[in-house]
């Protein structure tokens, strides 16, 4: 071991320099590196949220309101389909119910052939598993109670909870950083989660707001044939429903449930003010389609009222004084500026295709991150000298230096990793950072340890040094292995944070721990080796 | 003088497992107290321990002034105005900084109800700065929580493995009996001293298993190496031959790992001090463990077959080797 391989000599030395040169924005400052071609892109070791301060937001879809829109979508489409078949099927009651859903046969004598067209025209495949297995998207049965319904396999389930979270992620980016600029980082997690880290983010208030409205903008005609008593009551014919508005005067529209359209045939929107009374409204424009049906939609029913409706509430119910073909319009609604601005920017968003709720909130404000930082670096430093001092007091000037040497490279090549991968370093992550230099010197000494057992047992200091490599290295392997699946097992299951940065620290620290306590230090007992030649190791 | 590992006794002789009976039996109580420590009051889903919001769900605020003292009663008597129950108030700092720690009341979202208390809390002290807000709706307490119990057991069935892969299923056992025991007495510290249990502190517990565990092979593999050089040392010697030979390792390894947590734990501030004191305890037990509850278990489990051999262990013994 004491003839250590050139291939050997030269993998130390360039993993050392670029290690060094990778983890060189951490000490040098950013003015000294700007004029540096290499180093001027490289960037330092990313903080985590409880170091930087920052907000963790973790969003849930709501996966039945989600359900419920597409089942609702599915009775429409059972009731077109027996409307159009030839001969006609009539029906009487439909609606949703325990995840199914469901309507009635005038005639009960029609279910076979309602089930078969509805499951020739509805039911699409999909894929199912690997394999090319398909399934019927939706199947339909005839319940013992005589009703036909449809239920959506679980697959089909499962893809749409997938397509509607890759949804609410593309909305949510889309809302708090149109621009694409911010370090705010949206992921899924699991099947139905959304988790938003904003490092940084002072006011999470704001940005909970930006993120957690549906936004769902509905345009519906009002239902004139409700009487203000009637309305009062509660009492509306189906398909007309009660929608509050913030209007003492009128505390309740009633409004056919059918939206005419939605936030999604809208083109634009943008702030501005009402050209007579100067209030703040948010104009929109429709695009073509849009602008057609509103067109057809105003001029058939001029004089009447429509409602603007956001996420089921009514904004504003206007008179329809003339057909509107133009394709834009404006929303005036008691708003300010601000509140214009927002409902603009959300619309420009587009809505999230089902509501979110947050299931977990972390936010650290910018000073208690400021004093973790410092804290973590007083007391890394402070662990540092002390135990590199009781090394060179355990093991003497040259031994204790060598693994002083070994643990300032580890360090390195640790803050080289972070700073690569872009890994976080969280506050726990320091601690693991302190801990794994401090078992990194148990490597050294494992090393140390053996060759004096050796020493003592008669040999020579060559053989005794070559004895003591190839015998630790066993037991230093053995160790990391146990750190490494410890520090793993943490990493799959710990949820982004604090804990996942320390099992990273400690992932990359058993790396570096062994190369540096296997190679640096073998690498430095050859040179010292071959240059004094001693008679008896400095440590026997 | 220098370097001091001159100082350290070239051999040490010390009769380790005279001792294990006694020390044996303590380790069983102090399991047993543990058990008892964390289990009472049955009480789902954290009984003796003091979990955070991370397992129990609702929410944690922290707040500072800009160095008014704040009125904790004011405080109690806001958040009750606002429906929440069970609540901690408590001062730290100069009195200007403030936690509240409350459950989510029943079928409420924590989210919102977070969102009205600091609302509610601006309303009535003026001008504070929230540090820290934790919220964490039931749902995900409860996924934690199984998380933290597989992450802990996989990480020990993890260990069980390797050991019995590299050394057999006798050592891996007293491995595994070693390591639960020390898993053990860290939760039992963490009821005893009501620290908060949190994620980080599930962290903390799998790098001690991760670090006792590393503490065992080094012993068990010396062991096994001696038993491969005397074949005819009785067990218990054996024993006590490969922990003296071991010893100088275990102080200078235990010693540096101690003095960077006990920093930490000094200097590293409120965040890192449950997490440095747990990790410092468990070195400590973790290494006591090695030399009396994993190694003794070697004995029981019938690698103490030798036993019947007649050798005595001696200098000579000792030294006499190619």
């Amino acid at each position: 071991m004491l003839n250590v391989a050139p291939w050997r000599i030269w993998l130390v030395i360039i993993v050392t320099i670029v290690g060094l040169v990778v983890a060189s924005p951490n000490f040098v400052p950013q003015s000294y590196r700007a004029n540096i071609p290499v180093l001027k892109d490289l960037k330092p070791v990313n903080l985590g949220l409880d170091l930087q301060g920052g907000a963790y937001l973790l969003y849930q879809v709501d996966v039945k309101a989600l359900e419920k829109q597409q089942l609702e979508a599915a009775v429409d489409d059972m009731a077109r389909v027996l409307r159009e078949a030839k001969p006609r099927i009539s029906y009487t009651g439909r609606g949703v119910a325990d995840g199914a859903a469901r309507l009635r046969l005038v005639n009960p004598a029609d279910s076979p052939r309602a089930l078969k067209l509805l499951s020739d025209e509805i039911a699409t495949d999909v894929q199912a598993g690997g394999f090319g297995r398909t399934e019927k998207s939706i199947s339909f049965t005839q319940t013992p109670e005589g009703l036909i319904e449809g239920r959506f396999s679980k697959t089909m389930l499962e893809q749409s909870t997938r397509r509607a979270v890759d949804q609410s992620r593309e909305v949510i980016m889309r809302r708090i950083d149109p621009g694409g600029v911010s370090e705010t980082s949206v992921q899924r997690q699991g099947i139905d989660r959304i988790v938003v880290q904003a490092p940084g983010e002072q006011d999470p208030e704001t940005l909970k707001r930006r993120i957690g409205q549906t936004a769902r903008l509905t345009f519906h005609l009002v239902d004139h044939n409700v009487q203000p008593q009637d309305a009062a009551a509660g009492r509306v014919p189906p398909g007309t429903v009660l929608m509050p508005q913030d209007d003492a005067r009128e505390p309740f529209v009633a409004v056919k449930e059918r939206a005419i359209l939605s936030g999604d045939d809208l083109n634009s929107s943008n702030p501005s003010f009402d050209q007579q009374t100067n209030e703040p409204v948010v104009s929109f424009k429709f695009d073509g389609r849009g602008a057609r049906i509103f067109g057809q939609i105003t001029l058939a029913n001029t004089g009447k009222r429509f409602a603007v409706v956001l996420d089921g509430k009514v904004i504003t119910a206007p008179n329809i004084n003339e057909p509107i073909l133009g394709g834009s319009g404006q929303i005036s609604g008691n708003f300010t500026p601000e509140s214009a601005k927002e409902l603009s920017d959300l619309l420009n968003a587009g809505a999230l295709p089902a509501p979110l709720a947050i299931v977990e909130q972390r936010s650290v404000g910018p000073g208690l991150g400021q004093d973790a930082i410092e804290a973590g670096q007083v007391s890394t430093m402070i662990a540092g000298v002390l135990v590199l001092v009781f090394m060179i007091l355990a093991y003497g000037l040259l031994f204790g230096g060598i693994s002083v040497i070994a643990l300032v490279v580890n360090g390195i090549l640790i803050l080289a990793a972070m700073s690569l991968t872009g890994a976080a370093l969280t506050l726990p992550g320091v601690a693991g950072l302190i801990l794994t230099l401090a078992v990194a010197l148990d490597a050294n000494v494992l090393i140390y340890e053996r060759m004096r057992d050796e020493a003592k047992a008669g040999r020579a200091p060559a053989i005794a040094i070559d004895a003591g490599f190839s015998r630790a290295i066993v037991t230093i392997l053995d160790a990391n292995v146990t750190h490494l699946g410890a520090a793993l097992i943490m990493m799959s299951l710990a949820p982004p944070g604090p804990v996942k940065g320390f099992a990273w620290t400690l992932t990359i620290g058993v790396f570096t721990s062994v190369f540096t306590a296997v190679l640096v230090t073998q690498l430095l007992v050859a040179w010292w080796f071959r240059a004094a030649r001693p008679k008896k190791l400095p440590i026997q | 003088m220098w370097p001091l590992i001159k100082f350290l006794p070239e051999k040490t002789s010390f009769k380790y497992v005279a001792l294990a009976p006694v020390l044996c039996t303590l380790s069983l109580l102090a399991c047993l107290a543990s058990l008892y420590l964390m289990l009472v009051p049955f009480q789902p889903p954290c009984a003796g321990l003091n979990c955070g919001v991370d397992f129990q769900g609702g929410t944690l605020i922290e707040l500072s002034t800009k160095g008014e003292e704040v009125d904790l009663g004011k405080l109690r008597t806001l958040l009750a105005d606002e429906g929440v129950g069970d609540v901690q108030v408590q001062a730290f700092g100069d009195g200007d900084a403030v936690m509240v720690k409350f459950e989510t009341p029943e079928g409420q979202n924590a989210a919102a109800i977070a969102d009205r208390v600091k609302a509610a809390i601006t309303g009535e002290l003026g001008e504070v700065t929230f540090d820290r807000t934790e919220v964490v709706g039931p749902q995900v307490s409860n996924e934690l929580l199984w998380k933290g119990v597989i992450a802990l057991l996989s990480g020990i069935a993890l260990m069980l493995c390797y050991i019995w892969f590299r050394f057999g299923l006798t050592f891996g056992l007293g491995a595994v009996i070693a390591l639960a025991h020390d898993v053990l007495l860290t939760f039992g510290l963490f009821a005893l001293t009501d620290m908060e249990f949190t994620l980080v502190a599930v962290g903390s517990i799998l790098t001690i298993i991760g670090y006792s565990i590393n503490d065992k092979i080094v012993v068990l593999d010396r062991i096994r190496e001696n038993l491969r050089k005397y074949k005819k040392m009785p067990m218990r010697d054996l024993i006590d031959l490969s922990v003296n030979e071991t010893l100088s390792r275990t102080i200078i390894t235990g010693v540096t790992g101690l003095m960077a947590l006990g920093v930490m734990a000094f200097y590293g501030g409120e965040a890192l001090f449950a997490f440095s004191v747990a990790m410092a305890f468990g070195i400590v037990v973790g290494t006591y463990s090695s030399i009396y509850v994993a190694a003794p278990i070697l004995l029981v489990l019938g690698i103490g077959k030798r036993e019947g051999a007649q050798a005595k262990v001696s200098e000579e013994n000792a030294v006499q080797l190619p």
